[in-house]
């Protein structure tokens, strides 16, 4: 049975790192099966998790001086609440793992403990009907673990409470920039051919000023939307992401002022506005994947009265940005 | 959850009172303490912090409620969409 360990190594630290960052997200998994945490018997409770590297880091960094049994389950190397919401973290896969491991012969028990949010994928009954093992779920934060396993398998209110406080916040920003790259590169030819067409057909140095001046507005659109929106989400104003992200994006629009915006015409700059509003209002819709807390029908109301004016505004920025020379 | 609250009047959550036999198996896995269980039965307290996930409907071992459940993301709706009017995947949604 492999031992792992419930201190981090640097390697761990730097996975970590590139992890969040996103550039080695998708393939960050350990192998599903059955793992040993300090000395465990055949008494000692088996604890199950997904088989995305940072689930497993959070679970078994948490489990200084327990003896436990870890069951990793195979979710792909996704983790527990995007795998028991898109279906790979399911009562077959709890079942399938049960038995693919012979959990069975390694202890005596039949109890699984599961991470509370694994409910959505999980039903306990029909758990306990296909392989024998009676599931609790457990603490949402992997932190709560030893106190709920000293509690005999108790959890208090606050464990079962998901949170979404600022730091939590906070680590999901630089993966929203990391998937920002790629859009951002195709976006920045098309903006550079915009900003030089005028009077003359083509001008260059009117595609660089211009396209430069166009890529601070997007970059700095991008700032309201990824990175303002997420740490300001309790005390922005309206329920509506995309409402929150116009008003994020008016504080960005405020620091372009202050840069070189105000030296344009104002067609010019009233499309720099509109874009950096804009962009920021698509971004923030976009940041409710990231929340725990918005539903999915809430998410299509507000998408039905959001992109409709963030398409307008689209065009009315490129129909100001490309006019303003023939003004 | 405390700080936050999201649109008012969207989420699909139906409860069937008649039906529940106090398991206290929802109030259990609701990660928004939506449902309270008390000697008098279940009582559910606010309708409009749930975000559909689903956990307690999948756990009630008499389907006594009912909700749409699904991912609460802008990018994974949007994306059917998108792929569907350029005729080719271009978006992948999330997680
Ligand atoms: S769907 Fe999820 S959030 Fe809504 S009541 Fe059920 S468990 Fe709670
Ligand atoms: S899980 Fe179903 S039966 Fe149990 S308390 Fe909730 S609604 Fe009632």
């Amino acid at each position: 049975m492999p031992q792992v360990a419930t201190a981090a190594s640097f390697r761990d630290f730097c996975g970590t790192v590139g992890a969040r960052i996103g550039i080695i997200r998708r393939k960050y998994k350990v192998a599903p099966g059955i793992y040993a945490v300090g000395t465990p018997g055949s008494e000692s409770p088996v604890l199950v998790t997904a088989n995305y590297k940072l689930s497993f880091d959070a679970l078994r960094l948490q489990l200084c001086g327990v003896d436990a049994w870890l069951l990793v389950l195979d979710t792909r190397g996704i983790n527990v609440w995007c795998a028991a919401g898109k279906g790979t973290l399911s009562t077959e896969e709890v079942i399938r793992s049960v038995e693919h491991s012979r959990l069975a012969l390694v202890v005596s028990h039949r109890e699984l403990v599961l991470p509370q949010l694994a409910a959505t994928g999980v039903t306990a009954q029909d758990v306990k009907r296909g392989c024998g093992f009676q599931v609790f779920f457990g603490p949402i934060r992997a932190a709560d673990i030893p106190t709920y396993l000293q509690q005999g398998n108790q959890c208090n209110e606050t464990m079962r409470e998901v949170t979404f406080t600022l730091p939590e916040r906070a680590v999901l920003i630089p993966v929203e920039l990391f998937l920002l790259a790629k859009p951002l590169l195709i976006t920045l030819a098309l903006m550079f051919v915009l900003s030089g067409i005028g009077p003359s057909l083509f001008s260059l140095n009117a595609a660089l000023h211009r396209g430069l001046t166009l890529l601070t507005a997007t970059l700095l659109g991008i700032f309201g939307g990824a990175v303002l929106t997420p740490l300001l989400l309790p005390w922005l104003p309206c329920r509506q992401f995309w409402i929150k992200g116009v008003l994020a994006g008016l504080a960005a629009a405020v620091i372009s002022w202050l840069l070189p915006a105000a030296r344009y015409s104002l067609p010019e700059q009233l499309a720099l506005f509109l874009w950096m509003i804009t962009l920021s209002s698509y971004l923030a819709m976009n940041f409710t994947g990231s929340t725990p807390f918005t539903s999915p029908s809430g998410v299509e109301y507000e998408m039905r009265r959001g992109i409709p004016v963030q398409i307008a505004a689209t065009c009315l920025t490129i129909v100001l940005w490309v006019g303003s020379p023939f003004f | 959850m405390h700080g936050y609250r999201y649109i008012e009047g969207t989420a699909t959550l139906q409860v069937d009172l008649q039906r529940c036999v106090a398991c206290g198996l929802c109030a259990e896995v609701c990660p928004h303490r939506i449902f309270a269980l008390s000697a008098e039965g279940l009582e559910v307290k606010d309708y409009d912090l749930c975000m559909e996930c689903g956990a307690c409907a999948r756990n009630c071992p008499v389907q006594a409620i009912t909700v749409s459940p699904g991912v609460g993301c802008a990018a994974a709706l949007l994306a059917p969409l998108v792929n569907r009017l350029l005729g080719r995947k271009v978006l992948s949604g999330c997680c």
